[in-house]
């Protein structure tokens, strides 16, 4: 071998910078990580005591007590109102918005960070929160609920839609905008069939999220069938507890179904 | 076509009849909820009237009790953190049965099914069973969060898995590569992205959450919040919320930075 | 049969001969679906060095017969002796042990592409390595100067870095050569290594697999549709029709007459 060709090659895996990020990530998690575990207020005994207490719980559950089917049941029908009317009101809501805060629609920068921060905020505030503000307002019952879940939602659909819409295929916008479309007509004839698939699509997910959110606003009186989990909680009757879990566990169980069929046969 | 045909009429844009009856039947729907919930013009406008005192009383926001502010959402962090790291731990092998090209049939459904039983709650109300079987404190909220981790990682993981190309982990294979090696260099670069982004939404999504299982007596901000609320101190509300809000941004820029570095 | 296999034992730990490299199937057969078989009763000889080409129709069993020898598919009966083992009958460790002996060049290359292109080549010895050397990535130094060498003797030099998904098709069969060539294997299978790509690539990829086989003294058996190629580059011909091998000699005396018997009509002759 020459000189030249026995220069001795080298391989990193990672350049010094990615690997210092790297190290630095995994040192912050550490410090975090006991962080928490050390300061954080957890009784031993409690923790030691869990697995007993909560087969107590299951058993206290079972049998469940079919007297309150009924209940139930109406329940379940508003909380199901309650998430599909909401995510409807959420999409009304977030199209115009979303439409403001994709670049290629409005290249308005002001307008693109005023349509971000109305989803920030509108997401960063948990459902349950928000159902307790409109509960203040509107007072306790499924109104309160419905608003709650729609407001959440306008963020999630929102974003989603806007990068959907950012996401489409130029040329064929051009080709409209030259040819003399005006901006409802391109928004009709261009954007709209290319970003229609995901439009349901992110339509259905939200719901189906929507339908677990809902079904726990009655706890803090915003109707559905939590305000019937709360009822028999409140007064420690676990069979009827059991009741409503699996209720809902049959209707998330079934929007799932619904949601995974549709998602196949439209897209 | 023939010359016996008789000659059709050509429609350019024939209407979508399947379209249209379903958009009519989402208006009567609509319609038809609304009046079930009780949705009516007056509680409409009583309720503008009551928002707008509402929020009167909201501003300005008052942080006087703050180090009851900042002990909550303390507390609120920890429990993002522990259930975070537990529950991605614990997804890791949940996600790797669950996956139906690597396991048989009679382990991979029942997993599946423990993890659908996972999701199926929302983490508030596992929140109160735990909180009832062992009583109040972050404990019961880091449990819960746990649940709804190995909920959501362990579907997206195992759904990433079965999505990977079985070309490239063939070849791996025929190389005389174990079952391990097979893993680490066949399936984990072609898993691993997507992993970290799940996984850093679900922290973003425990954070939100611990900050709500207080309500229910999980610990964390939502005791204090609550309270407030049950009091009608909205001034004390407006300013655990702003906490809160900001809390959830700074979170967001952390998982993007976490992204960056490991994709 | 101890007498046998003692001889073949023997062979194997002797210094190495071309007849040591050779590799024989005995009565072959493959079934996917019971009473269809794809292989019937393959018998066939490889011999220890040169390049061995298998051509026949699409269908006809080819692929599966190069894949029975590393079992990526398991045959239905039969065997297969190599270096004095029966590989139809091996399992586990030791089928492990067997496979990083032989290395394979596919189709569509397989390379796993969020990987670069030295990890890809890495993969090469990953049957020599523990699992935690591949999870650090602490591979020997001498095996990473292998790798560099074999990226310039296959025309790559200076793509170390390079996410395998950033080249070439050409570029990554190269890679693909090279990290079956990382395994010091004694013998190579490649499974339609060309058919992925045009035509002046595929004459620079058989190009360096007749390099491979002579320069490494390693033979390599290529699965191929081009019979151009076939005759260019091969040493011996296989023709396989229908789950049979109906020609097995030089690519000198193959014949209208054999292709026409191989492929079936003359119309594509031209």
């Amino acid at each position: 071998m020459t000189v030249a060709e026995s220069l001795n090659h080298n391989w990193q895996r990672f350049t010094p910078l990615q690997r210092l990020s790297r190290f630095g990530f995994y040192l912050f998690i550490a410090v975090a990580l006991i962080a928490s575990l050390r300061t954080i207020d957890v009784i031993p005994e409690f923790l030691y005591d869990a697995p007993e207490q909560m087969a107590d719980l299951v058993s206290r559950m079972w049998p469940p007590d079919l007297s309150y089917v009924r209940p139930t049941l109406k329940g379940l029908i508003e909380t199901l109102h309650i998430a599909t009317l909401g995510t409807i009101i959420a999409i009304v809501m977030a199209l115009p918005v979303g439409l403001l805060a994709a670049r290629n629609v409005t290249p308005n920068l002001a307008l693109n960070l005023f349509a971000k921060f109305v989803f920030v905020t509108s997401r960063s505030i948990n459902s349950l929160v928000w159902a307790l503000l409109f509960v203040a307002v509107f007072g306790p019952g499924p109104l309160a609920g419905t608003l709650a879940i729609a407001f959440r939602s306008i963020g999630f659909t929102g974003k989603l839609f806007a990068e959907a819409i950012e996401e489409s295929n130029k040329g064929s916008i051009e080709a409209l905008t030259a040819a003399g479309a005006s901006k409802l007509q391109t928004l009709v004839w261009g954007y709209w069939p290319q970003v229609r698939p995901s439009f349901w699509s992110i339509a259905l997910f939200r719901w189906d999220i929507n339908i677990r959110e809902s079904a726990v606003l009655g706890i803090v009186g915003a109707g559905g069938v939590g305000v019937a989990l709360d009822t028999a909680l409140n007064l420690l009757y676990w069979d009827q507890v059991a009741v409503v879990l699996i209720a809902i566990f049959a209707v998330v169980i079934l929007a799932e179904i619904v949601v995974t069929s549709v998602r196949a046969r439209i897209l | 076509m023939t010359p016996q045909e008789p000659p059709t009429q050509r429609v350019a844009f024939a209407p979508n009849w399947g379209a249209r009856i379903g958009w009519l039947l989402l208006a009567i729907y609509v319609v038809y909820a609304g009046s079930q919930l009780g949705f009516s013009a007056e509680r409409f406008s009583a309720g503008l009237e009551h928002g707008h005192r509402f929020l009167a009383r909201m501003f300005p926001p008052n942080f006087s009790r703050w180090e009851l502010i900042a002990s909550g959402i303390v507390e609120s962090i920890q429990i993002a953190v522990i259930a975070t790291f537990f529950g991605i731990l614990l997804s890791l092998p949940v996600g790797l049965l669950a996956a139906r090209n690597l396991t048989p049939v009679w382990i991979s459904w029942p997993t599946r099914g423990f993890i659908a039983l996972c999701r199926s709650f929302h983490p508030i109300i596992v929140a109160i069973l735990f909180v009832k079987a062992i009583g109040f404190g972050a404990l019961a909220g880091v449990m819960a969060l746990i649940v709804a981790s190995i909920g959501f990682i362990s579907k997206l993981f195992a759904e990433a898995i079965e999505e990977i190309s079985l070309k490239q982990v063939e070849a791996v294979r025929a190389t005389g590569a174990g079952f391990l090696s097979t893993l680490i260099m066949g399936v984990q670069p072609q898993v691993l992205p997507r992993f970290i982004g799940f996984a850093t939404y679900q922290l973003d999504s425990n954070l939100r959450n611990s900050t709500m299982v207080g309500i229910v007596g999980g610990g964390g901000i939502g005791a204090a919040l609550f309270t407030a609320y049950q009091r009608f101190d909205f001034d004390v509300v407006l300013a655990i919320l702003i906490i809160i809000v900001s809390l959830i941004m700074v979170a967001e820029i952390v998982s993007g930075w976490a992204r960056r570095v490991f994709q | 049969m101890t007498a046998e296999t003692g001889a073949a034992r023997a062979r194997a730990e002797a210094p190495d001969t071309v007849e040591d490299r050779a590799l024989v199937v005995r009565g072959l057969t493959k079934e996917y679906r019971s009473g269809q078989p794809v292989l019937r009763g393959i018998n066939l000889v490889f011999p220890g060095s040169g390049v061995t080409a298998i051509i026949g129709p699409s269908g006809t069993g080819k692929s599966t017969l190069i894949r029975c020898i590393n079992r990526l598919v398991q045959p239905t009966s039969g065997e297969i002796l190599f270096r004095g083992e029966d590989l139809a009958k091996l399992s586990g460790r030791a089928l492990k042990n067997a496979r990083r002996r032989i290395g394979m060049v596919f189709q569509e290359y397989n390379l796993v592409e969020r990987l670069t292109v030295m990890e890809n080549l890495l993969c090469g010895r990953l049957g020599y390595v523990p699992a935690w050397r591949a999870w650090l990535r602490r591979f020997p130094e001498h095996d990473i100067q292998r790798a560099f060498d074999l990226l310039d003797s296959v025309g790559l030099p200076g793509f170390a870095a390079q996410r395998a998904d950033a080249l070439s098709g050409g570029q990554r069969q190269r890679v693909g050569i090279a990290r079956a060539i990382m395994q010091e294997p004694d013998i190579i299978l490649a499974d339609e290594p060309t058919s992925s790509l045009d035509p002046k690539t595929s004459v620079e990829i058989m190009e360096i697999l007749q390099r491979v086989a002579q320069e490494r003294a390693v033979p390599v058996i290529v699965n191929i549709h081009n019979v151009e190629l076939a005759r260019r580059y091969a040493s011996r011909i296989v023709g396989m029709t229908g789950g049979h091998v109906v020609y097995d000699g030089s690519p000198e005396g193959l014949t209208d007459t054999d292709l026409k018997t191989i492929y079936g009509g003359e119309s594509w002759i031209e």
